[in-house]
């Protein structure tokens, strides 16, 4: 054995402590712990549990909500936008989830709330599509930041349950497109529910078709069911369930079905802020119907433990540089890890009220 | 040297298999604990970890059977009894760790009712059921057994450091990718 010199022994040690604590400090620094104020996934999913209270099983937004399935026709029109096997003609079968926004899983359902539309798509062979819609026209926030900040300026006060309109012109006076955006969203009438409602995909995505070529698009679910205003009068006495019961109740009267719009981009179109509305004059291509015949309670069906991740995407389809979609999947994800390690409780929306 | 001499170097590709797999386990690791924690970052991150996570797989099978049929070099003499039964001990676990920590990051998808995208149109299929409980625990198991890979590492390079710069008889030569002549290998000193 080669001996050290008992001068050199101390710098050596020294050496090989440092080198260890290092590497460890690297890989404390990379999951984030020295830096807690950070926003992650998991800051933003604490916020929403903060706000809403906790609701263990339950998702951490979009809590309350029923399982539908069905099935989308293909016409060939889509495969001229991305070779995604899901535009080939014929019949995929869909797994979906209709839901109003906030994480209260027993809120009373109001006309007023975002309504939210999650579709599976999954061809028998083929690669599975996951979609998760609303139906505003726009979204309210441009970034992940903007969207943490919202949630906590319309968070409801302790003192008075609702919530601090000051804090909330404080934000929009932060984040003007947000305010251009909400003002945008007031301009355009809300249908009285779930059936007569467009659900949009508002983050832009990018397809590729057989040769390659690439556009930017947004998609919407545009019913075929017509519109009919929010009706104004006696919602006092409304059922908790109403929005939920009327859907219900319209399956089981005859299948409900939405057009598959997708909206193509022209050079200079904001693919990167989800606040903007693109020119209505853009190129629209139909292609296909969504058909929804059978609906379920969250309780029986698998669509509960479906993480409705909007960049579960088929070849043929990428994400844009839209900010929003990586801080949507990573959030989504830290949701449905928390949900599905819970005790799971029933849900506002029974198998009995569904049918099933 | 005579052919009868035991080895004074791990075989050459067992040498690369050691080498190639420590830049890829530690880029996995550090990748996973920042993709946790990022939100802008998190598609990107979570797109390479999955195909990064499979090759280390396939790596894994070939370097366990590769080294059920190599001879290895003898511990150097400096190694004590429980010295020896620690690196045996350790290197058990390491191989332990980098075939669970791929199985069941695959199996937690699976469960988890993901589909497991490796790159274009290539999909793994699914090699568990849809469960969620299943998925919770495989979820918290992949965290706790990259940790656990983590401070292995941690402890496998304080030994090899130890051995190649205090007691200096070394050790690290052994898995060096360069060929070191036998002679050069004697320890020196008394």
């Amino acid at each position: 054995m080669a001996d050290v010199p008992r001068a050199s022994l101390i710098p050596r040690l020294l050496a090989i402590g440092g080198t260890i604590a290092g590497i460890a400090v690297l890989f404390a620094y990379a999951g984030g712990w020295p830096t807690p104020h950070a926003l992650t996934p998991a800051r933003i999913a604490n916020t929403f549990e903060l706000v809403n209270g906790p609701h263990p099983g339950f998702r951490r937004n979009h809590a309350k909500g029923v399982c539908v399935s069905g099935w989308f026709n293909s016409n060939i029109e889509g495969a001229t936008l991305s070779k995604a096997s899901i535009f080939q003609p014929g019949r995929v079968p869909v797994l979906g989830r209709f839901s109003l926004s906030g994480g209260q899983p027993f809120a009373a359902d109001a006309p007023q709330t975002v309504r939210g539309l999650g579709i599976l798509f999954k061809p028998p062979e083929g690669e599975e599509w996951r979609t998760a819609m609303i139906n505003l026209p726009v979204f309210p926030v441009r970034t992940p930041q903007a969207f943490y900040e919202q949630l906590l300026a319309s968070a409801p006060d302790h003192a008075t349950g609702k919530p601090d309109s000051a804090r909330m012109q404080a934000f929009l006076a932060k984040y003007p497109e947000s305010a251009r955006a909400i003002q945008f969203i007031h301009s355009h009438a809300m249908s009285s529910g779930f059936e007569n409602s467009t659900f949009n995909s508002l983050n832009a995505f990018r397809f590729f078709n057989a040769a390659s070529a690439e556009v930017c698009v947004r998609w919407s679910m545009v019913p075929v069911q017509p519109f009919e205003p929010i009706s104004t009068a006696d919602s006092g006495q409304a059922d908790k369930n109403q929005l939920f019961d009327a859907l219900i109740a319209s399956i089981h009267r005859h299948p409900l079905e939405w057009h598959l719009i997708i909206t193509v981009a022209q050079p200079g179109d904001p693919t990167d802020n989800a606040t903007i509305h693109w020119p209505s004059d853009r190129q629209q291509v139909d292609a296909g119907t969504l058909t929804i015949d059978h609906v379920e309670s969250d309780d029986t069906s698998p669509a509960r433990d479906i993480n409705f991740d909007p960049l579960v995407l088929p070849n043929g389809m990428a994400a844009s540089d839209d900010p929003l979609l990586s801080a949507r999947s990573a959030v989504y994800s830290q949701s449905f890890t928390r949900r599905e390690g819970e005790h799971k409780h029933p849900s506002a929306v029974s198998p009995a009220q569904t049918g099933k | 040297m005579a052919t009868t001499n035991p080895p004074t170097q791990f075989a050459l590709r067992s040498r690369i298999l050691h080498w190639l797999m420590a830049v890829m386990l530690l880029t996995m690791l550090f990748l996973g604990v920042t993709m946790v924690a990022s939100l802008g970052n998190y598609h990107k991150l979570v797109a390479i970890h999955r195909p990064l996570g499979i090759m280390i797989l396939i790596l894994a099978v070939i370097r366990l059977i590769n080294r059920m049929f190599t001879t290895l070099p003898p511990f150097p003499p400096t190694m004590s009894r429980q010295e020896r039964w620690i690196a045996t001990a350790s290197e058990k676990l390491l191989y332990g760790l980098m075939l669970a920590l791929p199985l069941v990051g695959w199996g937690m998808l699976s469960a988890g009712h993901y589909p497991i995208v490796m790159f274009g149109p290539l999909h793994l299929p699914p090699i568990l059921p849809a469960n969620p409980t299943l998925y919770a625990v495989l979820r918290k198991t992949h965290t706790i057994l990259a940790y656990l890979l983590f401070v292995t590492f941690l402890a496998h390079l304080s030994a090899v450091l130890f051995h190649t710069l205090i007691v200096r008889d070394r050790l690290l030569q052994r898995m060096a990718l360069w060929s070191i002549r036998s002679g050069e290998t004697k320890v020196k000193g008394d």
